[in-house]
């Protein structure tokens, strides 16, 4: 009977380990879209924070070094992004599609040249980043029977990132400068003829939003034991399905909460089928039969499910920012 | 006299068109200039430049007496001027409250609260509102739409209110109401702009009325020391002798009728409004209005890319309603609209002459493939036949000049034999010369017997070129005029509204004697 709690809740607890990164990258492309930009960078920003947060903070051995340098690591990316789409005014479809294949190559370019150097690939286990970054064992809650383990024994990481998908509803929402933000993704116009720097606040929201989903990036590089392998990227396609998951929540913050929450569960689904099965043998045996293949493929299947669904309700209720993907020049006639 | 605006020797170009032609304006404190013109004079552009969204390329601004340079919008609204545009500067998606809330420059608190709701509400009583902030702008009538941009350069504190054309949308009733908040915003001393063409309104709202034609200023007059007939003679101008053909050709039975046409534009707007007129061969019918008079649905309403509401087109004697602009075109009624940009509608920039030759023919082809060797031949007779100038048949048609462009346009339509043409603004933005072969390329079709309707901007050249002249405001018909017995001034003021003479000689304008539509066919439902 222990073996069926304890299944139970690492179910839980892992649902949390797979919805975060997704949350982060969510979060951060509600943010640029709600400004008016589209960025299809999402994967390749990631894996650039990544990267860059991983090895300065093994560097350094202290995970803030770490959260710090993931931030402007993909914070640059969010500069290069908005030079080029809202200076320059280039398309934002192909400037996102070109940051996500030169995000993906600078990992694996940068991957594979520390891990020939002379020292290697930094060692992760042990060190202060790896204890910093594991669970916090928050006194009295993290006891709680079920839930507890699940909820309240992550790392910091985690929390984090639930905090700033609250923070930016409340910045959305009941702040003056978050409604002069979604003025601009509504009617660019508009917001300019009330003397609202339209450039400046694209500049920003773009950088901070890229920012955040450098930190998810970071969570799955220590979540993965920050091994290098050469062959899968860490960030594994997380970026793509965060685009999508923004549909699915409506662009609100607090609805990618919920939405993640479902993807961290197939996800689950696809790393513990054969435990839940093992546990549960009467009622979810049938679990082993299905190819792991299948399982893979989960997140994938669900997120084109959830497009169409979301695709089908009403546009008035949409949250979907009127003016997305579109330049902004103040003298267009 | 004290000034709240003067305007001194500004000029503005975009490329080398020339929108602003060394303009002198003054605004005196606490009055009402109305800013009169034809479309195209540059009044919007002036204008925009004192809200910060265009800058000018020469010239000085003195507000309130300082010189001052105005370099963005939000420099504009720290002047005290607030602008209404034209098409609303609303965020539709955020309710009135919002809308007002993020242009707010002198409240300290970065939260959304109540604290702005109360100074709104007092502003609003103030000038007599009757607006719900609460309401979303998605869900709004036109009219509350132009009460918040009202109420909005209200709030922000300006003191000099422009208004672009702000009656255009209005009903009757919504007119006057407007009026009686320009008044109260006079008395309580703010200095107001008015663009519009309506010459009644003009004469009942206004202190004085600045006038401006072809981006050059004319005059500024005093309201109560004119009338609307000299007023239209300022904004038209003299007529002027055009050296231009005019065939005189024996007229056929009506090719083309058109009875209580109605038609919607995309805003859901009546756009033509119970249109009666018709086409014989063998004769020029030109069609005078203020630019978005509802001349571009009508063309396309006619073409078959538009839906009608209501009313009858009958070409032949066969109606041509619901028809695909495929079916439309093999009846023998082509279009060629040549729209402000030359290049949006009818043509496609990045393909070679031939291709858009072949787009209206590519059916004639047999199989899937396109039959690119007769495709080209026509191109090369078009070329030849309208001496349009060009490397080759596979240039690509935005790398010509734009009157070799409308030259191929045209020459396209001709090409498909029709018996009605339509052309819409052919001269748009060319030299004289291009012009003139225009001109002669429209007179070779009519002395073939086609029926041509000819949009046009220019009442000189319709004057000279066309046998009569349709005048439509929003979107209804103000009369049909002989070119030999009328004026511009005529014209002008059915152009304004201020003249209507469909019933002038007994007989309703616009339906034929010899008509084929029985009176019960035609009788509007």
């Amino acid at each position: 009977m222990n073996n069926v709690v304890e299944v139970f809740e690492l179910f839980l607890f892992n649902i949390i380990v797979y919805n975060i990164p997704l949350l982060y990258g969510t979060t951060g492309e509600i943010m640029i879209e709600k400004s008016g930009s589209l960025n299809l960078g999402v994967e390749g920003t990631m894996a650039i924070g990544a990267v860059a947060g991983f090895l300065f903070g093994a560097r350094f051995d202290s995970l803030l070094v770490a959260c710090i340098v993931s931030f402007i690591a993909a914070g640059i990316v969010g500069l290069v992004f908005s030079f080029l789409t809202v200076t320059l005014q280039a398309n934002q479809n192909v400037t996102g599609l070109t940051i996500t294949t030169f995000g993906v190559a600078f990992y694996y370019f940068i991957g594979n040249a520390v891990s020939n150097g002379e020292k290697g690939w930094p060692k992760f286990s042990g060190t202060q980043l790896d204890a910093q970054s594991q669970a916090l064992n928050i006194p009295g809650l993290s006891s709680i029977p079920f839930v507890g383990k699940a909820l309240f024994s992550h790392g910091i990481l985690v929390y984090v990132g639930v905090l700033i998908a609250i923070l930016m509803w409340l910045y959305f929402n009941k702040t003056v400068p978050g409604l002069k933000m979604r003025s601009i993704g509504e009617n660019p116009a508009a917001a300019d003829s009330l003397g609202i720097n339209v450039t400046a606040y694209k500049y920003i929201h773009i950088i901070v939003g890229s920012g955040i989903m450098g930190l998810g990036g970071l969570y799955m590089a220590l979540n993965m034991g920050g091994t290098f392998e050469g062959s899968n990227c860490w960030i594994n396609g997380y970026g793509w399905i965060a685009i999508a998951l923004v549909i699915f929540a409506n662009w609100s913050p607090a609805k990618a909460l919920l939405g993640t929450l479902l993807f961290g569960f197939f996800n689950t689904l696809r790393v513990q089928n054969a435990a839940l099965a093992y546990a549960f043998p009467n009622v979810l045996g049938w679990l082993t039969k299905i190819p792991s293949h299948f399982f893979s493929a989960l997140p994938f299947i669900i997120t084109l499910i959830v497009l169409i669904l979301s695709s089908m309700t009403s546009k008035g209720r949409s949250g979907e920012p009127q003016a997305i993907g579109r330049s902004y020049y103040r003298e267009d006639r | 006299m004290e000034y709240a605006i003067e305007l001194k020797g500004i000029s503005k170009s975009f490329g080398p068109v020339a929108a602003n032609k060394n303009i002198n304006l003054s605004l005196v404190k606490g009055e009402i200039l109305a800013l009169l013109g034809e479309n195209g004079s540059g009044k919007t552009t002036l204008m925009n430049m004192l809200s910060g969204i265009y800058m000018p390329d020469s010239g000085s601004i003195f507000i309130n007496g300082k010189k001052v340079s105005i370099n963005s919008p939000e420099d504009s609204g720290k002047l005290g001027i607030g602008m209404v545009h034209q098409h609303f500067k609303l965020v539709e998606r955020f309710t009135a409250l919002e809308n007002i809330r993020i242009g707010m420059r002198n409240v300290k608190s970065v939260l959304i609260r109540n604290n702005v709701r109360k100074n709104i509400e007092e502003t609003a009583a103030k000038f007599g509102f009757n607006i719900d902030l609460d309401k979303q702008v998605s869900n709004m009538s036109v009219s509350e739409k132009q009460t918040l941009e009202i109420l909005k350069v209200l709030c922000y504190g300006a003191k000099i209110i422009i208004l672009d054309e702000p009656t255009a949308v209005l009903t009757v009733q919504e007119i006057e109401r407007l009026f009686a908040v320009l008044r109260k915003m006079k008395e309580e001393g703010h200095s107001i702009i008015i663009i519009t063409h309506k010459l009644n309104e003009v004469m009942s709202i206004s202190d004085r009325v600045a006038i401006l034609r072809h981006g050059e200023y004319i005059d500024t007059v005093v309201t109560k020391e004119t009338n609307e007939k000299a007023l239209t003679e300022l904004m038209v101008g003299h007529k002027i002798e055009l050296n231009i053909e005019r065939p005189i050709m024996e007229k056929t039975h009506p090719l083309l009728e058109i009875r209580n046409l109605t038609v919607k534009n995309d805003e859901g707007m009546i756009a033509v409004d119970h249109m009666n007129f018709y086409i014989r061969g063998g004769e020029m019918l030109g069609v005078a209005g203020i630019a978005g008079s509802g001349q571009k649905e009508l063309c396309e309403a006619i073409a078959g890319l538009r839906k009608i509401e209501d009313g009858l087109m009958i070409h032949e004697g066969k109606s041509i309603v619901g028809l695909s602009p495929k079916d439309v075109l093999a009846h023998g009624v082509a279009m060629s609209f040549i729209p402000e940009d030359r290049l949006g509608m009818g043509l496609s920039p990045s393909l070679s002459i031939t291709d858009n030759i072949i787009l209206k023919n590519y059916n004639d082809s047999k199989g899937i493939f396109v039959n690119r060797k007769n495709g080209r031949a026509e191109a090369q007779k078009v070329i030849e036949r309208f001496e349009i100038v060009t490397p080759s048949t596979e240039t690509p048609v935005r790398r010509l000049s734009g009157g070799n462009v409308q030259k191929v346009l045209l020459g396209r339509e001709i090409k498909s034999g029709p018996n009605v043409l339509i052309t819409a603004y052919p001269v748009r933005g060319l030299d004289i010369n291009s012009s003139y072969r225009i001109y002669d390329i429209l007179n070779e079709q009519k002395k073939k017997g086609v029926g041509i309707l000819f949009v046009g901007e220019d009442l000189d050249v319709m004057l000279a070129l066309c046998d009569k002249i349709l005048v439509m405001c929003h979107g209804a018909l103000q009369g049909v005029v002989n070119s030999d017995n009328t004026t511009k001034e005529e014209i002008g003021l059915m152009m304004t509204g201020s003249l209507n003479i469909v019933d002038r000689y007994g007989k309703t304008a616009g339906i034929a004697k010899d008509s084929v539509i029985t009176d019960e066919e035609g009788k509007a439902e």
